[in-house]
């Protein structure tokens, strides 16, 4: 139906990584397979980023860390996602994280964590049908 | 021929089967009496010494640096043990970025991808017992470079050395910042104008140290192909050389102490010509436009290194390999200083083995390979030469492309070079998945295997708090009425044109933290806002 409403997808970089080669990359690749994107640069603090998520209105939040910050990053997040009432949205992590942090991750309400070398068309197609099944 | 027959370097240049005298004249630039010259002479496509490793080998730099600074000195000391003939500092985001250690934005990041430098007393405490003047320190810093700089030269002092006489580098090259690596704080244009103090400030004072060394490298890493990554990065270089000519400084004056840090990884040939193209064209750059008269302001040094594109997280001891034809390269190329990236570094802070394995391969070519025992040994390569020949003419393209557009200063401004790298970046990663880009372990002759798990450097909290503490300890036992003067007068100097150096020599003298000078700096200049590319 073409009145159907893209997925919108925040993309994210928090803290201060500077790595932003990979988030770009799936940034194309989820504009290609038809998603509404919004990135928000580097060196983003957490109210910056549920400010955008909010102002977006994004199904989805997706981070990308590569600094290996990623367990303060997203427990602060956590908290922020609660406050600013985003707990409904699919909340994505990409980057290098090690499996032995997936779980403390989900622990905090992450969906999906994925490394650096999940494909592009399988972030596509996870992201697409997880959050089909997230807003029903 | 079929065309399914033709193949492509990465640079886009068709490659034959075969190469004879012809395609060597046939692709020969005009704008030199004898393009390949001798070693040693313009235009130094052979090299920029008559004898290069013959006389001293490459120095082996490998890029260290954690924790706080007493773990970074330890390290230090490691390295230079182990034979190491140069150092290469990593700083922890914080530091890159301009925030104190005690900042809300820095929790987390103490310490975590580099050393942590709040004020000089960190700058002493890594550098404690370590021979500055005969171990060359380069400082891989490029948004606070000029506060490190001054650091640097303060804590160098404190030492009794003579700035006149030391020698380093500083990465401080933050226009491919705001391509890749992103450690930018202010809008461009005060970022440029700060790289330019730097440059002054060490033309009239400390004059054997490099305070820029202009990266190729990471816009290589974004995305750019190897011609782009000389072609940009010699744009950016030329920005920088502009902006000495407008402080009124004779281009020979600072053109010398310009260094340049350049990828490995990609196809051999195609590499080595690539150093070899790029070592001809920037001394013809100076020799022309510039009118350089001294030939070392026409010289090319560069470290070669890294690779961190080219290594694979499958079947990592692949690396290894990898690494060993980087090196190769290297030194087939002629770099003053090489650097490599460590097999584990896919997944983890590089353990001491990998570092030793790097270093090792290094010793290997030199020792027991013959790598330095002739200068420039596959010159006359009819294949290499004509390489050369096409990838300096299609650096040239590129680079008229660019002045033609605006110029680089625009065109990072309005975010076009990311752009384009980005969607190349794009490109290549639909390549790989594809299978087109042939990349082994990863989508060929893969192997069921465990997955190396990605490690990260242990983080102790309790070594970012005692940074805290001693920062704290600092700032209480500083003359801060010496230090809210220093920052006064830098932020004063900021308003208008002046150079920053002297004033942030002093904050530093002082003991201000780089967070406090950033502050000073960012209320007058502001930060840089990230142009929407897509």
């Amino acid at each position: 139906m073409s009145t159907e409403r893209k997925i919108r997808i925040l993309l994210a970089k928090p803290g201060l990584d500077g790595h932003d080669v990979g988030v770009k990359v799936v940034a194309r690749a989820l504009i290609e397979a038809g998603f509404e994107v919004r990135y928000t640069g580097l060196r983003q603090s957490g109210e910056a980023i549920v400010q955008a998520a909010r102002d977006f209105d994004a199904d989805v939040i997706a981070l990308s860390i590569l600094s290996g910050s990623h367990l303060p990053i997203c427990t602060r997040l956590k908290k922020l996602i609660d406050e600013y009432q985003l707990s409904d949205r699919l909340w994505v992590v990409g980057g290098n994280i090690p499996t032995a942090d997936h779980a403390a991750l989900r622990e905090l309400g992450v969906d999906s964590v994925y490394n650096t070398s999940t494909s592009l068309a399988d972030i596509v197609q996870a992201i697409e049908e997880k959050t089909r099944e997230h807003v029903g | 021929m079929s065309t399914s027959d033709k193949r492509f370097n990465e640079s886009g240049i068709e490659i034959k089967p075969l190469y004879g005298p012809e395609d060597m004249e046939a692709t020969r630039p005009d704008a030199y009496d004898d393009p390949l010259g001798t070693p040693g002479a313009y235009p130094f496509t052979r090299g920029i010494h008559r004898e290069m490793y013959r006389k001293r080998p490459w120095t082996m730099r490998q890029y260290t640096g954690f924790g706080n600074a007493e773990d970074t000195n330890k390290r230090f000391r490691y390295l230079i043990r182990t034979g190491n003939t140069g150092l290469n500092v990593a700083f922890d985001l914080p530091t890159q970025c301009g925030f104190d250690s005690d900042d809300p934005m820095a929790q987390g990041e103490v310490g975590r991808v580099g050393m942590a430098i709040d004020t000089l007393r960190d700058m002493e405490i890594a550098f404690d017992g370590i021979d500055i003047q005969n171990i060359t320190v380069s400082m891989t810093i490029n948004g606070t470079a000029a506060i490190m700089i001054a650091m640097y030269l303060v804590m160098a002092e404190k030492r009794g050395f003579d700035f006149t006489r030391l020698r380093g580098t500083c990465q401080n090259d933050i226009l491919k910042e705001f391509v890749g690596r992103g450690t930018w704080i202010y809008p461009v244009e005060p970022s440029v104008r700060l790289v330019a103090d730097t440059i002054e400030y060490c033309a009239k004072n400390a004059p054997l140290y490099s305070p820029v060394s202009v990266c190729g490298y990471h816009i290589r890493e974004s995305g750019a192909t190897p011609v782009e990554e000389i072609a940009f990065g010699f744009c950016i270089a030329r920005a920088y050389l502009d902006e000495g000519l407008k402080r009124g400084m004779d281009i020979d004056e600072f053109a010398y102490r310009m260094s340049f840090n350049f990828n490995i990884f990609g196809q051999l040939f195609e590499q080595v010509a690539k150093f070899r193209a790029a070592r001809r064209l920037w001394a013809r750059i100076l020799k022309e436009e510039y009118g350089a008269q001294n030939p070392k302001s026409m010289w090319l040094r560069m470290i070669a290194g890294g690779g961190g594109s080219g290594l694979t997280i499958e079947q990592p001891e692949n690396n290894i390999v990898r690494g060993a034809y980087y090196a190769l390269i290297s030194a087939l190329s002629g770099a003053q200083t090489i650097a490599l990236c460590c097999y584990d570094e896919a997944y983890t802070i590089p353990s001491e083995k990998a570092q030793q394995i790097s270093l090792r391969t290094m010793q290997i070519l030199i020792e027991e390979m013959g790598l330095t025992d002739t200068v420039d040994p596959l010159a006359g390569s009819y294949f290499v030469e004509t390489m050369t020949n096409q990838m300096e003419a299609e650096m040239r393209e590129i680079m008229a492309d660019v002045d033609a557009r605006g110029g680089i200063v625009e065109l990072i401004s309005r975010g076009e070079i990311q752009s384009h790298v980005s969607r190349q970046a794009y490109e290549h990663q639909k390549a790989l998945e594809s299978g087109e880009f042939r990349k082994v372990g990863v989508n060929c002759y893969q192997v069921e295997e465990e997955r190396p798990e990605v490690e990260m450097h242990d983080y102790r909290p309790e070594d970012a708090e005692a940074q805290v503490d001693r920062l704290a300890r600092i700032k209480a036992e500083r003359d801060n009425a010496a230090v809210e003067t220093a920052l006064a007068n830098l932020r004063k100097a900021a308003e208008g044109s002046e150079n920053l150096m002297p004033y942030l020599v002093e904050a530093v003298r002082a003991y201000a933290t780089v967070g406090e000078m950033n502050q000073a700096m960012k209320s007058v200049f502001g930060t840089y806002d990230e142009p929407d590319i897509f």
